[in-house]
C-alpha cells in the first residue's frame, strides 16, 4: 500500500516546487481566470459588475466587425463579408427597442466610423466617405467618396480600421501579411527576412487626410512602424494621441519549439496597447514584448531563443496583457451614464483566442483600463465576459459570441458587435 | 486503500487490451496484423498531426472562422488525392471558398518538415478522423508528387 500513497507525495511536492518556481508565469495566468468579481448580467448570458445590464438588440445579422452609433441612436455595422449584396447596415431605431435593418455597400471589411457629418467606412483595400444628413442618414449610398485606395491585401491580417483626430487627419491600419517576416511563413525554423520588406507598406499604422479623394501611399505618411496588426484603434481626446492595440505574433512554440514550450507560448508575447506618435516603431518583427519579463524581446526568427534581450529602444507598451487574447477594438468612453471611474477610460474588446492550445482558448471579453490625465493608471479589469456563453472554449468554434466592436451610444450606453453570427449588446447601467 | 485500486486498474487496462488482442489475432493473423499497422500508422499520422497541424485547423478538426478551414468533409480532404498531397507538400495562399467560407491566413509549406513517410501518415489521419472516411495515402504517392510526376 505504501507505494501508492508514496506516488501522490512525491507529485504534490513537485507540483508545488513547479508552483513556486513558476510563480510569475502563474501570475501571468491568474489575469485569465476570468470569473472573478464579477456579478450578474441583465437578460443576456453575459457578465458584467453590478448594476450594469445587457440587452441583445439584434442577431444573426452577419459577420458584425466595427460599429458606429449616431446621436439619433441608429447603428452603422460593417460586416466582414456582404450579406445579401450589402457590406454596411444600418439599424434604424424604430418604436420601442426595435430596429429596421437596411443595407448598401457592396463590400466586406471592419473599419466604420463617423465624424464631421459623414461616415467612413473601409474595404481591406479602399476607404470610402458618405454624407449624412441632418439625421445622420447616408444620402447617396451608391456614390461614396473613395478617400484612400490600393492598400495592401494579402489575404493575412487584411482589414483596414480607421480613427481620426481633431486636426482632420485619418489613420489606417496596415497589417503585416506575415505573422514575423519569415522567408517562409509560418514554417516552423525558417528564418526572418534579413530588411523584412514588409514594412515598407505594411505593418503600421498610415496617417491621411480625411477629406482628400483619392489618396494611396505616396499620399500618406507611414506615421508608426513596428507594428504587426491593429484592428483596435482609438484617437484619446485627453493625450490628443492615437492608442492602438496591436496583436502580437502567434505560434512561438510551433517554429521554434527549441526555445519555446507550448506552455509558455500559450501566454507569450504580449496583446500591446501602444500610445502612438509619429515616429513610433514597437519592433515587429525583430522584437517581441514579454510581459512576464517586462522587456522587448529578440524574436526567434531574428536570432532570439526567449532569452536575450532586445538591444533596441522599441516603444514600450502603455499596457501588455497576456498573448493571443486577440484585441479588436479600443474605445475612450467619454459619456456620462457609467460611474466617475470610466470617464476618459478604454473599453477593449478582446475576440478570443485561436493559438493557445493544448490550453483553453482565452479572451471573449470585454477589458475596462481606467486612465488619468489620457494614461493609463496600469490596472485592468475584465467589464464584460462570457461572450462564449462557456468556460471551456478548446477552438474558437464553441464560442457562442466573440465581441468584435465597440461603441458608445448618445445616453452613453456601450454597444459590444459580434462576428460569429452577428449579434449587437447593449450595455447601460442603472445603479 | 481506493486510490491503490486505482493505479492498479490503470495498469490492467493495457494489460487486458494487449492479452485480448493476442487471443482474437489468432485464428485471422494476416487481417489482425493489417489492422494493427493501420492503428499504428495513424497514430503516427496524429502525433504529426498534433505537432504540425493543430494549431491551425484546431484538435478536432474543425479549423477557425476567417482563419484556417475545417478538414471535417471539405472537396480537398476527401478529393483527389495529388491535389492534397500537393497542398501540404507546397503550402496553399489562395482566395478560394471552403465550406461556403473564406480563409485569411496561409497554409504554410511542409516539404522541407515531413518526409514523404511523414505526409502519407498525416493524411490518412485525416482522411480517417472527424468524420472523415476516406483511403489510405502512401508514402510512394506523396512521392511522385514530390519529385512533379
Ligand atoms: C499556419 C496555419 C496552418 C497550418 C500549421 C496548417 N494549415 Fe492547412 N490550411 C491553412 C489555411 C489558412 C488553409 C486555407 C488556405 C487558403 O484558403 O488558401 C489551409 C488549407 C488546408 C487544406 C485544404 C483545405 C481544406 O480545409 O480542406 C488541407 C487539406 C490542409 N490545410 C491540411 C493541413 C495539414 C495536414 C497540416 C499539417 C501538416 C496543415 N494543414 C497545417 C492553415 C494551416
Amino acid at each position: 500500500m505504501k507505494k501508492y500513497i508514496i506516488l501522490p507525495i512525491v507529485l504534490i511536492i513537485a507540483g508545488a516546487f513547479f508552483l513556486i518556481s513558476f510563480k510569475s508565469k502563474e501570475r501571468a495566468k491568474e489575469d485569465l481566470n476570468i470569473y472573478k468579481n464579477l456579478s450578474g448580467g441583465g437578460n443576456t448570458d453575459l457578465v458584467l459588475p453590478a448594476g450594469f445590464h445587457a440587452s441583445l438588440i439584434e442577431n444573426n445579422i452577419g459577420e458584425a466587425r466595427h460599429i458606429a452609433v449616431t446621436k439619433e441612436g441608429d447603428i452603422y455595422v460593417k460586416l466582414l463579408y456582404p450579406k445579401n449584396g450589402k457590406g454596411i447596415l444600418f439599424l434604424k431605431k424604430t418604436v420601442g427597442n426595435k430596429y429596421q435593418v437596411s443595407g448598401f455597400g457592396n463590400y466586406g471589411g471592419t473599419g466604420i466610423l463617423l465624424n464631421g457629418g459623414y461616415l467612413y467606412a473601409s474595404s481591406n483595400t479602399t476607404v470610402y466617405r458618405y454624407k449624412l444628413n441632418d439625421n445622420d442618414e447616408v444620402t447617396d449610398p451608391e456614390h461614396p467618396d473613395v478617400i484612400v485606395k490600393g492598400l495592401i491585401d494579402r489575404r493575412q491580417h487584411n482589414s483596414k480600421s480607421l480613427a481620426m483626430d481633431n486636426n482632420g487627419n485619418l489613420y489606417v491600419n496596415i497589417g503585416a501579411y506575415s505573422n514575423s517576416c519569415q522567408v517562409e511563413d509560418r514554417v516552423p525554423g525558417s528564418m526572418g527576412q534579413k530588411g523584412c520588406p514588409i514594412l515598407d507598406s505594411a505593418g503600421g499604422i498610415w496617417q491621411f487626410k480625411a477629406d482628400k479623394l483619392n489618396q494611396t501611399y505616396g499620399d500618406g505618411v507611414r506615421y508608426a512602424t513596428g507594428i504587426r496588426n491593429v484592428v483596435g484603434l482609438d484617437w484619446n481626446n485627453q493625450s490628443n494621441s492615437l492608442y492602438v492595440m496591436q496583436m502580437g505574433r502567434d505560434q512561438l512554440h510551433d517554429l521554434f519549439p527549441k526555445y519555446y514550450n507550448a506552455e509558455i507560448s500559450a501566454l507569450l508575447p504580449a496583446e500591446c496597447l501602444y500610445e502612438l506618435h509619429r515616429g513610433a516603431n514597437a519592433g515587429f518583427p525583430y522584437a517581441y514584448y514579454d510581459q512576464i519579463k517586462k522587456k522587448y524581446m529578440l524574436a526567434p526568427e531574428y536570432g532570439g531563443n526567449g532569452k536575450i534581450e532586445s538591444n533596441k529602444n522599441y516603444l514600450p507598451p502603455s499596457l501588455a496583457f497576456p498573448g493571443h487574447l486577440a484585441p479588436t477594438a479600443v474605445l475612450f468612453y467619454t459619456g456620462n451614464q457609467f460611474p466617475e471611474k470610466y470617464k476618459n477610460g478604454a473599453f477593449i474588446a478582446f475576440h478570443g483566442s485561436w493559438n493557445r492550445s493544448p490550453e483553453k482558448q482565452a479572451g471573449f471579453f470585454v477589458v475596462f483600463a481606467p486612465f488619468e490625465n489620457g494614461k493609463p493608471t496600469g490596472k485592468w479589469e475584465i467589464f464584460a465576459n462570457n461572450f462564449a456563453g462557456t468556460k471551456d472554449v478548446i477552438s474558437p468554434r464553441n464560442a457562442k459570441y466573440r465581441p468584435c466592436g465597440l461603441a458608445q451610444g448618445p445616453d452613453g450606453s456601450l454597444y459590444v458587435s459580434d462576428d460569429t453570427k452577428g449579434a449587437i449588446f447593449k450595455i447601460s447601467y442603472n445603479k | 486503500m481506493k486510490k491503490g485500486i486505482f493505479y492498479v486498474s490503470i495498469l490492467a487496462i493495457p494489460l487486458t487490451v494487449v492479452s485480448l488482442g493476442m487471443k482474437t489475432s489468432e485464428p485471422e493473423k494476416d487481417e489482425s496484423a493489417n489492422r494493427i499497422q493501420f492503428v499504428q500508422k495513424n497514430k503516427a499520422g496524429e502525433k504529426i498531426f498534433k505537432q504540425y497541424c493543430a494549431t491551425c485547423h484546431q484538435l478536432d478538426g474543425g479549423g477557425v472562422p476567417n482563419i484556417a478551414p475545417p478538414l471535417i468533409q471539405t472537396k480537398y480532404v476527401l478529393g483527389d488525392k495529388n491535389t492534397l498531397i500537393h497542398i501540404v507538400l507546397n503550402g496553399f495562399n489562395e482566395d478560394v471558398e471552403i465550406d461556403n467560407q473564406h480563409f485569411s491566413n496561409p497554409m504554410p509549406p511542409f516539404k522541407s518538415k515531413l518526409s514523404d513517410k511523414d505526409v502519407a501518415n498525416v493524411l490518412s489521419y485525416v482522411r480517417s478522423s472527424f468524420g472523415n472516411d476516406a483511403s489510405a495515402v502512401t508514402a510512394s504517392e506523396v512521392k511522385a508528387i514530390r519529385s512533379g510526376k
